[in-house]
């Protein structure tokens, strides 16, 4: 059989199976799992959202915290991210969404793996009415779904 | 011809299709709390022999399309039936398990002297209502006692997933590899497992009357997803009162700092709109332990705005965020931190 159809083929096959596993199933929690430890998913995570224009505004180390207060506790952070005009905008228009801003994922060790985790952008359109407020949400989840799988080197 | 290959390696592709979709699925919805392989973490390990081999098909069906309300799993409302079973197939994969093949019919017990033996052989694990074990599946990056949670029993999706004989099976067997010993091997006979099956059905009519005061709950304000007050006195001051409301309400304040901070140039950021984080350590890692996940919406957080008609104090309502990790334990920590937050906030612009 030529490569041409065998090349066919498998785009069809492919296609078929995205359509299958991706349609309307949103989770209010969006989590993947790295197979890389801690400090390199860390790093991804952060190359992955500045890759998606995005610029990290703070990482929040939650087991310092903790581990001083003598809990025994996982290597945890919350990272920050936003994009300034988009914050500057959406906070003149919209102040009621501040309390979500900036954007956050939070990354922490379980065993020699890691899990991120990010709220479903998708779920604030239960929250907010605002058509507006909706292209961004739709645009994060996009952006949420192509950092998580990055750090999962899923390539369906 | 050409085209009588093609259509053969479109068959061959396509049968190898289904099981890829099911890995496909499973990597997607179901690895990041179970592990790519069943190995667990977040959510139980599926891949125990013990627990394929007492389990049907149909219940690992029912428990991903209801979850269990209260817990961890959540719902998936929304697949289809046919992506279910290719997720039941592929974890069915994981490892060589005995086929479990169970009648429907009912277990016939008392489920009155069922209570007894329940309280005695089942609640220090179980709980003493079938409100199942404290936490969050296993992580093992940090000490936990057990290898698996004990499943709340006293939960509408494990009561809808499972069946009597099922149950019955468990409680005869046992389950290798977690603390759930063989009942005929610690002595019991037939008839009394057959009464701790009842009564563990009879946790339904709990579970309906939790159902119906958790909506009762929930149409009492909790819904909003934002908590917005205003404050009678100017920017500065209001943060100042605030800062003292936080540390007289035992939390120490982490930092006070612009919603811009880190995103522009530093010194340029609009100080019109301020955050104030804070946290009680005691209450961070009691919430972190039930669900490792909650650090998303972690240390506590107030912004104060100042915009053209007054200055307001908002914060996320914890109690509506609650529903993202579907655990009940959570919520009613949420509900408590939500009272926390505008009791803060009314000592702050009295």
């Amino acid at each position: 059989m030529s490569g041409i159809y065998q090349d066919m083929v498998r785009a069809l096959a492919g296609l078929l199976l995205v359509s299958l596993v991706w349609p309307g199933m949103a989770q209010d929690l969006l989590m993947a799992r790295s197979k890389q430890s801690f400090p390199e998913a860390m790093s991804a995570l952060q190359n992955a959202i500045i890759k998606r224009g995005y610029r990290i505004s703070r990482i929040q180390r939650v087991d310092v915290g903790l581990t001083k207060a003598k809990y025994k506790t996982d290597k945890y952070r919350v990272v920050f991210f936003g994009k300034a005009d988009e914050v500057k905008e959406i906070a003149r228009r919209h102040p009621d969404f501040i309390p979500y801003l900036p954007l956050k994922m939070s990354i922490f060790a379980e065993g020699e793996q890691t899990l991120v985790v990010a709220m479903n952008p998708e779920k604030w359109t239960e929250f907010y009415a605002s058509p507006w407020l909706a292209a961004y949400f739709k645009r994060w989840t996009r952006d949420y779904h192509l950092i998580l799988r990055e750090l999962t080197d899923e390539k369906p | 011809m050409r085209y009588g290959a093609g259509l053969l390696f479109l068959l061959l592709a396509m049968t190898g299709f289904s099981a890829e979709k099911g890995k496909l699925l499973y990597q997607r919805h179901c690895a990041a709390c179970h592990g790519d392989r069943g190995a667990g973490g977040v959510g139980v390990p599926l891949a125990l022999e013990s627990f394929q081999s007492s389990i049907t098909d149909r219940y690992l069906f029912n428990t991903i399309r209801y979850g269990r309300p209260g817990r961890v799993m959540p719902a998936f409302k929304r697949m289809t039936d046919e992506q279910i079973n290719a997720i039941v197939r592929y974890v069915r994969s994981f490892t060589p398990h005995r086929k479990l093949v169970l009648s429907s019919a009912p277990v016939r017990g008392n489920a009155g002297a069922g209570k007894q033996l329940y309280r005695k052989h089942c609640a220090a694990c179980h709980g003493l209502d079938g409100e199942g074990g404290k936490g969050t599946g296993v992580t093992f990056s940090r000490p936990r006692d057990l290898p698996i949670i004990a499943p709340a029993l006293a939960n509408s999706g494990f009561l809808r997933a499972t069946t009597d004989q099922m149950i019955k099976t468990t409680l005869m067997r046992g389950r290798q590899g977690t603390p759930m010993q063989s009942f005929l091997k610690k002595g019991l006979s037939e008839q009394q497992i057959n009464d701790i099956v009842a009564y563990v059905r009879s946790f339904e009519k709990a579970v309906k009357r939790k159902a119906a005061e958790k909506r009762v709950h929930l149409a009492k304000g909790h819904r909003q997803p934002i908590i917005k007050v205003k404050s009678g006195y100017d920017m500065a001051t209001t943060i100042s009162n605030l800062q003292k409301a936080i540390a007289a309400s035992n939390y120490k304040l982490i930092r006070t700092q612009p919603l811009e901070q880190g995103l522009v140039q530093k010194g340029r950021e609009n100080r019109r709109q301020t955050i104030l984080y804070f946290c009680n350590f005691n209450q961070l890692n009691t919430a972190l332990a039930i669900d490792p996940r909650v650090g998303l919406f972690l240390p506590c957080r107030l912004t104060v705005v100042e915009t053209g008609k007054g200055v307001y104090i908002y914060a996320i309502n914890p109690s509506r965020l609650a529903e993202l990790y579907n655990n009940d334990r959570l919520s009613r920590i949420c509900g408590a931190m939500r009272d926390t937050y505008l009791s803060i906030i009314e000592e702050a612009t009295l």
